[in-house]
């Protein structure tokens, strides 16, 4: 049997990784007792598997993990799978909240395998809503940008424009629309995973090849303070969505929504992120 | 209480994006204790000055953390040395050292504790006083800012860092900690100040502070240097009611301190990232060379069934499948076997926990229960024989046969086990190359053993260069040079070339004799060590920050060469910077064991044979305490003495009641924290 949970990670604990994520599910895991299966061998582990990694200091409302439970222990001892969420939230960490828990099929296919898209909404400082937008938009018309990757540690240069599904600055919020010289900016996208991943700071590298600036550093770098006009760095993130695509329609990997894909993507990530 | 105890998160947020590992930064742990500073209370907070990760665990800082937390007169913070680009960015941004739980500055707390596990961290104490904003010389220090206190085992030698720090603690922490409070509660706090209505300058504090048994307080003291010779002649106290000797301090019954109760569960992954349980506190194997042995002295063993409350609550409430069973040879715990067995067999403990044993005995025995206990995970064995050869390990005193070793490794390989550790020292008193080789003689046979039972083995031969230690019979000795170390080092490299299946690995001479400069410095060792921090040297345990120049330069700048410092055989009337400071052993017992060393012989094991009045026991009204007369399967280390006279030993043994339900003092009477914590 197998079980998949839906959680966000939001607040400080953003700073941890994923593999400190998964190791406090694990003790999480022990202290509630659930009757998990473990792998074979001289090390046994805990069988989790946790979806697409999430970028260390990324916040997320949409995080999956898959957890195998020993099929005699747990026919025994019985589970509730209702009632995990209540269980386990509280032997985790602050800042994870389990939203949903559900039975799903040995299928063969992991998550990483089967999510096609995730949706991402940033904060981005050092540039003005304006500045912002023109950038989209040459992003958004350009046939290729190619920025630089790394890759198995070494940089390669790599065309980002197919991985880019959708992309919008966010709807201003009244304080920052008052003011047009204001320097934090929302943005929300949805960034396709397949063959690879684009992380969120991939993105910014984008709007800043399209625009002419020059490839800097974003999201390791410092604010920019205003010292070069228009170049955007990444201060805040959070993965609003994943989304498993199949024939032109999408759902999510656990709750079973269906969306049509369309142009609504972004808007959409937005709605779950407020 | 202090003012201005205000978070600096939204100053210290924006700088994570930044730095590595930005989780070091934000607490959050399992058993972090949200406190509420009142005015009442005392603050302290209690740093580690190495990273997070090597810090977090510190059992001796944890332990103080809530003792002072479940008084109603204290609160405790905890923070660690920032990494190198943390501190960069810290600084660019004017933000302060701050505590892990609600980074509250450090320099608004009324006392910065430091805890002393290793010389080469003391750049990094006087790097994060500074980055409290803390004047780092303590005779600048006004009597508002943060009494600085340091404790743990470095400080039996104070006096390289007693301009910087206002009082160290010798000993156990778990009393004087409490009393230390009381001095700040009545100097610090408005109710305090009130009551006492006395003076209230530093100094006043200071040699209140001075007052508590344990506690050494450098500015109450004169030291006076030989004018002809330029070295120490004397310190000696300035005040009529200052003690002319600081005893440290000694818990007769660890079963009266269950601690820690909530061992802290980090976000991240650290170092010994299990759950911790103390076995037992002291040593008397006699290792000649080992400060822990000698400076912790009696023995004090934790109740069987403390131990297994301890380990069963421990594992329930962190959900860790590892515990480790601590002390300084934890083989040697009375019925170590039985506790083991308990700890495995539980059903409460799920079935899927192993246990650890962090330092194995060389024997046969020992390797039978590590066997059985790690049943899953099987990494690795480790021994420390110390010494290539029977001539050397009697000099040391670390009495182990080669037959004891392969014995050992026999039974580890043939119960499954491929790869093989050892630890030994080079640069010991009396040292010959024969010596040394000796090393690549037992490495080599602990590979043919190994072949016997596994086609591919792997023994690894860790070396590292010995550095004498203060309070240790081997304290008159004069350290090997770098050169020394480095020829030895490639000796045994070049001897375990051809060897295949065998691996050398060793520490850096020049970062032994940079542990060196400070092991064993008086007081001109304290512009060494500012300098060097002055001058970036932060981080020196780390060989990537390591920078043998900075110190060798730094000595030269103060009129001192490594040769003096370092290198010298002190002698057995010479004055050293450390006589003032008591770990109990009388110092004619040092020098006796220091010439019986010379004279290569062996001391066998005090717990099991008549005492040698080192002055540990007698000096503090203790004895060892231990549940067993019988020594341990191997506890004569190999020497085939007759140890059935256990009886006549002084030593006291554990009542038989469970002694786990005794209350403890502070608690509700609960030995071990059963509930269950989770977020609020």
């Amino acid at each position: 049997m197998r079980i998949r949970f839906r959680y966000s990670k939001l607040g400080k604990i953003r700073f941890t990784s994923q593999r400190d994520v998964a190791r406090m599910w694990e003790r999480a895991i022990r202290r509630a007792h659930l009757p998990i299966a473990y792998t074979e061998g001289f090390s046994p582990r805990p069988q989790l598997s946790f979806g697409l990694a999430l970028p260390t200091g990324a916040e997320s409302l949409a995080e999956y993990l898959d957890m195998a439970l020993d099929p005699v222990r747990a026919a025994e001892e019985g589970v509730d799978v209702a009632a995990l969420p209540a269980l386990l939230t509280p032997l985790l960490p602050d800042g994870i909240d389990i939203e949903e828990a559900v039975p799903v099929e040995r299928s063969k296919d992991s998550l990483q395998q089967i999510v096609t898209s995730c949706s991402w909404t940033m904060r981005l400082v050092g540039i003005t809503r304006n500045e912002l937008e023109v950038q989209v938009a040459a992003l958004l018309a350009a046939d290729v940008v190619t920025i630089m990757r790394e890759r198995k540690g070494r940089e390669e240069l790599d065309d980002l424009r197919p991985s880019v599904l959708a992309l919008a600055v966010a709807d201003a919020q009244a304080d920052s629309a008052a003011d047009p010289t204001a320097r934090t900016v929302g943005l929300v996208a949805e960034l396709s995973t397949q063959p690879r991943g684009v992380r969120p700071v991939e993105l910014v590298r984008g709007l800043i090849a399209v625009s002419g600036g020059q490839a800097d550093e974003t999201f390791e770098g410092s604010a920019a303070d205003g010292r070069s006009g228009g170049i955007p760095v990444l201060d805040r993130v959070c993965r609003t969505q994943q989304w498993i695509e199949r024939e032109g329609l999408r759902q999510e990997p656990l709750l079973g929504r269906v969306v049509p894909a369309g142009a609504d993507r972004a808007m959409h990530a937005m709605e779950r992120a407020s | 209480m202090n003012r201005d105890m205000e978070s600096l998160w939204p100053q210290i947020e924006p700088l994570l994006a930044q730095v590595t590992k930005p989780a070091r930064y934000i607490g959050g742990e399992l058993g972090a204790q949200s406190v509420e500073h009142v005015p009442d209370a005392a603050s302290w907070l209690l740093v580690y000055p190495d990273t997070y990760e090597i810090g977090l665990p510190n059992q001796g800082l944890q332990i103080l953390y809530e003792i002072l937390n479940e008084r109603d007169d204290a609160v405790a913070e905890r923070s660690y040395a920032p990494w190198v680009d943390m501190e960069a960015a810290m600084r660019a941004n004017g933000v302060p050292l701050f505590s892990v739980e609600h980074h509250h500055p450090a320099g608004a707390f009324d006392a910065i504790a430091f805890n002393l596990s290793a010389e080469l961290v003391y750049t990094n104490v006087l790097n994060l006083i500074d980055l409290a904003g803390v004047p780092v010389r303590a005779a600048d220090r006004t009597v508002d800012q943060p009494v600085v206190i340091a404790g743990g085992h470095c400080v039996f030698n104070p006096e390289p860092l007693a301009d910087f720090i206002d009082c160290f603690v010798l000993g156990d922490g778990e009393e004087v900690v409490g009393e230390i409070n009381e001095v700040l509660v009545a100097f610090r706090t408005d109710a305090g100040k009130a009551a006492t209505a006395g003076p209230t300058d530093r100094a006043d504090l200071l040699r209140a502070l001075s007052r508590v048994p344990g506690v050494y307080v450098p500015f109450c003291y004169d030291v006076a240097w030989d004018d002809t010779t330029g070295r120490l002649a004397g310190i000696t106290p300035r005040f009529a009611d200052t003690p002319a000797r600081i005893e440290k301090r000694t818990i007769t019954d660890l079963g009266e301190w269950p601690y820690p109760r909530r061992q802290l569960v980090p976000l991240i992954e650290v170092v010994h990232d299990r759950l911790n349980v103390e076995l037992f506190r002291g040593c008397t194997r006699g290792c000649r060379f080992c400060q822990a042995g000698m400076i912790t002295r009696p023995v004090r063993e934790r109740p069987a069934d403390q131990v297994r409350t301890m380990v069963s609550a421990g594992l329930e409430r962190t959900g860790y499948d590892e515990v480790a069973l601590t002390s300084l040879s934890s083989a040697d715990y009375s019925g170590i076997e039985e506790t083991v067995t308990g700890i495995i067999n539980d059903p409460s403990c799920g079935g899927q926990v192993s246990v650890s044993l962090p330092s194995l005995r060389v024997d046969a025995f020992t390797v039978g229960t590590a066997a059985q206990i790690q049943k899953v995970r099987r990494t690795g064995l480790t021994f420390a024989p110390e010494g290539g050869t029977w001539r050397m390990r009697q000099v040391i005193n670390k009495l182990i046969r080669e037959e004891d070793l392969y014995a050992a490794v026999d039974a580890a390989f043939s119960q499954g086990w491929k790869r093989v550790k050892l630890y030994f020292l080079i640069g010991l008193p009396t040292e010959t190359d024969e010596d040394t080789l000796g090393i690549v003689t037992l490495a080599k046979q602990c590979v043919a053993i190994g072949k016997k039972y596994h086609s591919s083995v792997a023994v690894t031969a860790s070396v590292g260069g010995f550095v004498p230690k203060v309070q240790t019979p081997f304290q008159w000795f004069g350290q090997n040079t770098i050169e020394e170390l480095t020829r030895k080092v490639y000796l045994l490299r070049d001897a375990a070339r051809p060897v295949r299946g065998l691996t050398i690995r060793w520490h850096d001479p020049k970062a032994t004799a940079a542990e060196g400069i400070v092991s064993r410095g008086d007081r001109r060792m304290g512009p060494v060590i500012e300098q060097v921090w002055r001058n970036g040297g932060t981080f020196q345990e780390w060989s990537e920050c390591f920078d043998l120049g900075l110190w060798t330069d730094a000595l030269e700048a103060n009129g001192m060469t490594l040769e003096d410092a370092v290198y010298r055989h002190r002698t057995e009337d010479e004055v050293l910077p450390w006589d003032h400071i008591s770990a109990g052993l009388h110092r004619d017992f040092l020098w006796q064991d220091w010439k019986d060393a010379l004279a290569e012989h062996g001391l066998p094991d005090c717990r099991w044979t008549p005492c040698y009045d080192c002055g540990a026991c007698t000096g503090y009204g203790v004895e060892h305490v231990v549940a067993s007369a019988v020594p341990p399967a191997g506890g004569s280390q190999g020497t085939g003495q007759d140890l059935s006279t256990g009886g006549q030993v002084p030593v006291r043994f554990l009542s038989t009641a469970p002694s786990g339900a005794a209350p403890a003092p502070g608690s509700g009477g609960s030995a071990v924290a059963l509930a269950t914590e989770g977020k609020s």
